[in-house]
């Protein structure tokens, strides 16, 4: 009886087949909607610290070392991936990448360190970044210490139309 | 002959304990998930063990908290000799969203030295078991710190080498001679 008993069971195991994942070896990729770590895209940033604000972990560090630059430091360490710095992020600059595979023996290696150009205020001495394309194409072309990016504009229609730029901000001129 | 053959046979089974320093339970299901028929964890050797004294590796989960930090530094002191710590989820790596409350010490490494660290809140079940293969020597880790700068001055009026500080806090030294 016992016999028979084991036998069938070994018959639904043999039907069963193999169910382990043979995960480390194949790939296994993470479901649509999975919130992996956070990847900081230093050309869309533009330094307003709000991902630093509304982290609840408290873990995305901003601090102006001089001037010009102005360093975000997300350490990763303690990050929750709730994804709210992606959330509140303006230029969508961060996003939840599906990358889970994160495993290290040095926690340094979590970090993201950006530096960012800001520009100066002439009048405050503290940095912003233009707030708009256009603002930061004008910037451009006057920076003589930045040769790479340096370029003038000439003539700009837009600028000088009555006509706003984008529709849901009125640029008023004198 | 015998030891040879044992050292050749039982060298890369690693015996776990399983320690919640006062996690909230996330990472302790995904831990015993990992030990399911699904990912099979024990085709790497990996065997949950009752006491630390019987153990290899230690799991920790959850922060260090201000009651429990003495209890894990025995249990780690009463596992034998080649030890090794996991730091599973994020309150064990980094001290986990309540890192600055009254009653969380920090991330366990401040009571103990942790080998590995696997973050997530909770971690996948892959993901662990990513971290075990890491820690075998299966693969490599795919994860290197990133560092990007948008401009360099042409005059150098602020030099990287200077940022001091632990990755808790960065402050640059120089910072008021600018």
């Amino acid at each position: 009886m016992s016999l028979l008993s084991k036998a069938k069971e070994a018959i639904i195991c043999l039907k069963a087949g193999r169910v382990t994942l043979g995960y480390p070896a194949e790939a296994r990729p993470a479901p649509t909607n999975f919130r992996g770590r956070p990847i900081f895209d230093p050309t869309k940033c533009i330094g307003c610290a709000g991902c630093a604000n509304n982290c609840p972990a408290g873990e995305i560090l901003i601090f102006d070392v001089c001037q010009e630059i102005r360093v975000l430091h997300y350490l990763g360490r303690r990050c929750t991936y709730c994804g709210r710095c992606a959330d509140v992020c303006p230029e969508k600059a961060i996003t939840m990448s599906q990358d889970f595979e994160t495993a290290t023996d040095q926690i340094g290696d979590l970090q993201q360190h950006l530096e960012l150009f800001m520009s100066t205020c002439q009048r405050c001495g503290r940095c912003f970044k233009e707030p708009s394309p256009l603002e930061q194409l004008k910037l451009k072309g006057y920076r003589a210490d930045d040769l790479e990016n340096q370029r003038v504009i000439l003539r700009s229609e837009a600028y000088l139309g009555n006509e706003p730029v984008v529709d849901d901000i009125n640029i008023e001129l004198d | 002959m015998f030891k040879s053959l044992c050292e050749k046979m039982f060298g890369r089974s690693l015996w776990v304990y399983h320690a919640n320093s006062g996690g909230c339970n996330g990472c302790d299901i995904e831990v015993l998930n990992v030990l399911t028929p699904y990912y099979d964890v024990e085709r790497f050797g990996i065997k949950l063990v009752g006491s630390p004294r019987h153990a290899d590796v230690m799991l920790c989960q959850g922060p260090a908290l201000r009651a429990t930090a003495q209890a894990l530094r025995r249990a780690y002191e009463a596992m034998p000799a080649p030890k090794l710590v996991f730091a599973i989820g994020s309150c064990a790596c980094g001290g986990g969203i309540w890192h600055d409350t009254y009653a969380v010490l920090g991330p366990v490494e401040m009571v103990l030295p942790v080998n590995f660290y696997i973050p997530g809140c909770p971690p996948r079940p892959e993901a662990i078991i990513y971290g075990v293969a890491v820690a075998l020597g299966l693969i490599d880790k795919k994860v290197a710190p990133v560092r990007f700068e948008q401009l360099k001055l042409p005059i150098p009026r602020y030099h990287p080498a200077d940022l001091r500080g632990t990755d808790e806090m960065v402050v640059y030294e120089k910072a008021e001679k600018l």
